[in-house]
């Protein structure tokens, strides 16, 4: 029983891995281990597929309704779609300071896609990987928010914006100044010297902080949260009173989890937005 | 945690995407509802436009109204002197007629009384000699007792 539902746990926390074996020829690998010896050149097949299907539905939905968007009376699609476009904006306009025509369609684009990739998560965990295992597929994880390599992809294009604009808008000096005379510093030209290297370390810190501490809080979030999912469906194997205690559960987590993902998605948008009004502010 | 080239695949997809929603989903949307509020404000500036216009029109319309109101009391009142005048013009062509009439017929009547005495006064002559004969039984000469008998007939 114990070893079974670690096979289980394991079994749904491996990914689909396509990439180059030790030998030089790529393809899938067939167990963990031999996806562990492929190295660093491979894809998870399975959150990636997922992860990029869901925004291309995100932008195929949103892209038809700004095909037939009209000035007129708004319905049905259009509505919803505008909700959320006036919502991104709005959050937006009180949280970017600067002028960025890119800040705002970002925002969206983080918001709908996170919460799509996210709301995966609710998907009774067996669903699907039950119907790709019929098709000889033996590995599928389908939230890629639980996924580091897909949140951790987010917040490192973030980190380059963050850098490009600081870059951009301060120029080097600017942004190199910026990294090195604050937060301490003083008027003696040889104090100042001297707390170069602290105050670059500190800003570092503070900076490589915002892209990691930004995909690993989506990861840790999703994955806890699919990681009891997990854990319930075990309990659906046990008994039909642990199976019907089982389903309360998911039930209960499942609604919990709607708050979950939603906060997660605007959490990941609003701090990309702050992160760059700060990378565009000149002190 | 496994990190591999998954994250320059996420990474790429990102930037794609938000490249697209940037380019084709963004701009229409946005552009879309910017000028629907336009038209919004455009449509409460013209509805406020609107019942000011009312608000002058109804004015203007109470304005012309007194006016008129004003007119027709003029007129009606001027109407009413005219009349008062016709009524007083004819009550006096009336009484001047009504007086006409009166003196016309207290003449004639006046003629008829003087006819009716002139005719008595001939006939008392002629009733005076009648009597005066049948008195003296004697025919009276005429022409002697003219005078008297004029006298006579004066005295009546």
């Amino acid at each position: 029983m114990a070893a079974d539902s670690s096979e289980y746990i394991k079994h749904h926390l491996t990914n689909l891995v396509y990439g180059q074996h030790p030998d030089g020829s790529w393809g899938f690998a067939h167990s963990a281990a031999e996806a562990a010896e492929m190295g660093f050149w491979k894809f998870h097949v399975d959150t990636l597929g997922w992860s990029v299907g869901l925004g291309v539905l995100f932008l195929a939905l949103f892209g038809f309704a700004a095909k037939r968007a009209t000035t007129d009376v708004p319905k049905g699609f259009q509505n919803f779609v505008e909700i959320l476009v006036d919502f991104v904006d709005t959050q937006t306009k009180e949280n970017f300071h600067g002028r960025n025509p890119m800040i705002a369609p970002m925002g969206l684009t983080i918001f709908c896609w996170v919460f799509l990739m996210n709301l995966m998560d609710l998907i009774p965990v067996d669903w699907i990987p039950a119907l790709f295992n019929l098709f000889g597929v033996h590995y599928m994880k389908i939230v890629p928010s639980t996924d580091p390599n897909i949140t951790l992809g987010m917040s490192f294009t973030v980190f380059f914006l963050i850098i490009f604009y600081s870059i951009k808008v301060k120029g080097i000096g600017g942004f190199a100044g910026e990294l090195t005379l604050h937060p301490f510093s003083s008027n003696n030209l040889f104090v100042k010297l001297l707390l170069i290297p602290v105050n670059l370390f500190l800003e570092t810190v503070n900076l490589l902080a915002k892209p990691i501490s930004l995909g690993l809080r989506l990861f840790g979030n999703m994955y806890a949260g699919e990681m009891i999912f997990i854990l319930i469906a075990l309990m659906f194997n046990a008994g039909v009173i642990m199976a019907l205690f089982g389903g309360v559960l998911q039930l209960g987590w499942a609604i919990f989890h709607i708050l979950v993902i939603t906060l997660q998605a605007f959490l990941f948008m609003v701090l990309t937005i702050v992160y760059l009004s700060t990378a565009h502010e000149d002190h | 945690m496994d990190i591999n080239a998954t994250i320059l695949g996420q990474s790429i997809a990102f930037a794609v995407f938000v490249f697209f929603c940037l380019k084709f989903v963004w701009p229409p949307l946005i552009n879309a509802m910017r000028e629907r509020s336009e038209k919004i404000a455009q449509g409460l500036q013209a509805a406020d436009q609107a019942e000011q216009d009312l608000e002058l029109a109804k004015e203007k319309a109470a304005e012309t109204l007194r006016e008129a109101k004003q007119q027709a009391a003029a007129l009606i009142e001027q109407a009413n002197k005219r009349a008062n005048q016709l009524v007083e013009e004819a009550k006096d062509q009336a009484r001047a007629e009504g007086e006409r009439l009166k003196a016309a017929a207290q003449a004639e009547v006046e003629q008829e009384l003087n006819r009716a005495k002139e005719a008595l006064r001939g006939q008392v002559a002629v009733l005076s000699i009648a009597g005066a004969e049948k008195i003296l039984g004697t025919a009276v000469d005429q022409g002697a007792h003219n005078a008297m008998l004029e006298q006579l007939a004066s005295e009546l």
